[in-house]
């Protein structure tokens, strides 16, 4: 069984401070939808207000249809996941997984079964009797999330359940977790700064800033249509080109950014004479070694030369930051082809993108990175 | 001659030995800076730390304690027949408190027995008591009060324990005597005619001794359950458990240590308390310690006394023992 869960205008304040505002949406059932964002801006009081412990200021918090107003964290069908785990330390690892079950009055055998079930499913078979200390750091994860899914919930919490761990078991654990979500069909909420963790396993992803959502949409919608400067600042890297607005066609706006004449794609929030972002990726910057192509010919549009300021070695790809008319650098992607060129300081390039690759968004806030 | 030959012979082993000595007192030394006591202390603060602490153990508790328990095996002599024949070691003392003078009717000397049991069986109602009603304060403060309410608690708690032990005893008696502000209360509400005397019922004493020894019961619990990470009983909740569960499995395991020590704590000097059994107590009931105290004061039978000092230590020491074993807490976890 699983439930949906919608946010009907959720507001929650802690004194002045509001930590979520206005938040409204609808997470469908079976589905797996994070919740993205910088620390601090109010995933952790979302998902608290799902599970019951935070109340809302205003608006509600309705979970398979039903208003949750009034009804207790131990009396909802959500099961949370917590930031550091909170394992029994004094309790074995069955003991662990089966406190749910020992809470719903099931007697010894029938938690041992049901707990060394999970210990399979988790891949610990026979270590229900050791303590949660003498587990690694990856098995308590797991542990973990056999605890929550012991009292078969219908909607599973989980607040950033990897960052404590390193790298390797993190890209593990992010294909593990969408594996058991597939198996177990429940809905999984999760949460996480990580906007790799967020784009690999989720159906859909809420990016969220200050307290507010600001786009809904699966990974592809969030990454190539982002709806804000935050959203397209903070998932993936991005190049943000300020200038003022010169004209606006359907599809395309035509900006003035000082080193270039930019054309980007519209999403029609913009007026001529405004000053507003266009955002160009790394990946989607080309470049060329020289001032321009060709004699004589004028920079045309999306078009600019910029110096090398650093070159960055990652494998499959370089990165190659460029001197542009802001403090931080343009930063180029450029796919390693075994070749040996190298982009080193100083050399003059002529850096071009397609306008369908680039898009015009209003000045709201950016991440800061 | 024969002292010249033993300062003589004295003088050339120590030459003949100086440089062995030496070498293995550079060892000695480098084997005790290894210690890191020592090093965090430095020499003289550690030597220091350790002869105050054992001065202190010594003079203070051991001697004093090792003097009674010899005296606790003599017999009550007058003073000038002090290191005499009659001087030697004897059970009567004891034997004293099990089975009374040979002359006695009864084969147990059930009149001190009685007061004994009585007095333990009391000390353990006083201590669980005490843990009933400071365990839920001490969560409170622990787990459930912001920062502010917290310290406003913590004053409300500590401010009555600057009034003195015997007034506040003397305050209790007001309370609950006959004539006192309970009764009255209750008689002028209509409750009852007739005064109930709380004192006569040793209402007024557990009152007393439990409220004399709360501040002990709820701090060692109050920081042990502030150790206790609060996501573990969020934890608990989240998976259903209603909140007696979560004390019973989550709460309760973590503070197990604070609890046992507080509980020996209140235990020891529940048993141990004098002043308060004096002041509140029925007039038919008697504290272990004022027999203890008859002994010694009007008895004059210093080594009686004694005797019985030493079985009601031995008695707590050994009970707070077994209780430890049973609820498998070490010494080590308490002193935590
Ligand atoms: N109980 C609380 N009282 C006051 N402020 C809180 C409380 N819980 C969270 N906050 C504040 O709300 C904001 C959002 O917190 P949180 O939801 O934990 O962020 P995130 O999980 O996204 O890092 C933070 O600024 C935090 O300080
Ligand atoms: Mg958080």
């Amino acid at each position: 069984m699983s439930a949906d869960v919608e946010l009907d205008h959720l507001t929650i304040r802690f004194g002045d401070f509001t930590a979520v505002n206005d938040a409204h949406l609808k997470i469908e059932g079976g589905e797996f939808f994070s919740f993205l964002g910088p620390s601090g801006c109010g995933k952790t009081t979302i998902l608290r207000a799902i599970s019951g412990f935070n109340d809302p200021t205003e608006g509600k918090v309705r979970i398979g249809g039903k208003d949750m107003r009034g009804i207790g964290p131990n009396k909802r069908q959500t099961a949370l996941i917590f930031q550091n785990l909170a394992l029994f330390p004094l309790m074995t690892v069955a003991e662990n997984i089966a406190f749910g079950l020992e809470v719903r009055g099931l007697n010894k055998l029938a938690r041992r079964d049901k707990a060394n079930q999970l210990l399979d499913l988790i891949a610990l078979k026979g270590q229900g009797d050791k303590l949660v200390s003498e587990l690694s750091g990856g098995q308590r994860q797991r542990v973990a999330i056999a605890r929550a899914l012991a009292v078969e919930p219908e909607v599973l919490l989980l607040d950033e359940p990897l960052s404590a761990l390193d790298l390797k078991l993190r890209q593990h654990m992010r294909t593990e977790l969408r594996e058991i979500q597939k198996r177990v069909g429940i809905t999984f909420i999760y949460i996480t700064h990580d906007q790799g963790e967020a784009l690999t396993m989720s159906d859909r992803i809420a990016v969220m800033s200050a307290g507010r959502i600001q786009q809904v949409g699966d990974g592809n919608s969030v990454y190539d249509h982002p709806q804000t400067a935050f959203v397209a600042s903070f998932v993936g890297e991005n190049n943000p080109l300020m200038g003022k607005v010169l004209s606006v066609s359907t599809e395309f706006v035509t900006m003035d950014c000082g080193i270039a004449k930019v054309r980007a794609r519209n999403l029609g929030k913009l007026k001529v004479g405004e000053e507003a972002y266009a955002f160009v990726r790394p990946e989607n910057l080309k470049l060329s070694v020289g001032a321009g192509e060709g004699e004589g010919s004028l920079p045309s549009e999306n078009s600019f030369t910029a110096p090398v300021l650093a070159e960055a070695f990652e494998g499959s790809v370089k990165l190659i930051s460029l001197r542009g008319p802001s403090k931080k650098p343009i930063i180029a992607s450029i796919p390693n082809t075994g070749d040996g060129q190298h982009f080193s300081q100083g050399l003059l390039t002529t850096v071009n993108f397609d306008a369908e690759q680039a898009v015009a968004l209003p000045i709201g806030d950016l991440a800061d990175e | 001659m024969n002292d010249f030959l033993i300062v003589f012979t004295a003088v050339l082993l120590a030459l003949l030995l100086q440089p062995l000595i030496q070498r293995k007192a550079g060892h000695l030394w480098s084997a005790v800076s290894a210690v890191n006591f020592v090093r965090k202390n430095g020499a003289f603060l550690s030597l220091y730390l350790i002869l105050a602490v054992v001065a202190w153990m010594v003079f203070m508790i051991i001697l004093p304690q090792l003097y009674m328990v010899d005296f606790s095996f003599r017999n009550n002599l007058p003073l000038a027949e002090v290191g005499g024949p009659k001087d030697v070691h004897t059970l009567k003392n004891y034997e004293y408190l099990i089975f009374g003078r040979e002359t006695d009717e009864e084969l147990l000397n059930w009149l001190h027995l009685s007061v004994f049991l009585k007095t333990m069986l009391a000390s353990i109602f006083v201590t669980l008591l005490d843990l009933a009603l400071c365990y839920p304060i001490a969560y409170y403060m622990a787990q459930v009060a912001k920062g502010g309410q917290a310290r406003l608690l913590v004053l409300a708690l500590i401010v009555p324990f600057w009034v003195n032990e015997i007034l506040r005893a003397f305050a209790f008696r007001i309370l609950f005597g006959t004539g006192g502000v309970i009764n009255s209360f209750l008689i002028y509400l209509g409750i009852w005619d007739e005064p109930f005397d709380f004192l006569r019922a040793d209402v007024g004493l557990y009152a007393g001794l439990s409220y004399a020894y709360i501040l002990l019961m709820i701090f060692p619990i109050y920081n042990a359950i502030e150790s206790l990470d609060h996501n573990q009983i969020e934890a608990a909740r989240d998976l259903g458990a209603p909140w007696w569960r979560i004390h019973w499995r989550v709460v309760i395991p973590h503070a197990k240590p604070g609890i046992a020590s507080a509980c020996t704590m209140v235990f020891m000097l529940s048993a141990g308390a004098l002043a308060a059994p004096q002041i509140l107590g029925g007039p038919s009931s008697l504290w272990f310690t004022q027999v203890i105290y008859q002994w010694f004061n009007t008895g004059g039978n210093w080594p009686q006394g004694s005797a019985y000092a030493f079985v009601l230590l031995i008695a707590c020491i050994a009970f707070v023992m077994t209780v430890m074993k049973i609820f498998k807490v070490t010494l080590g976890e308490i002193t935590k």
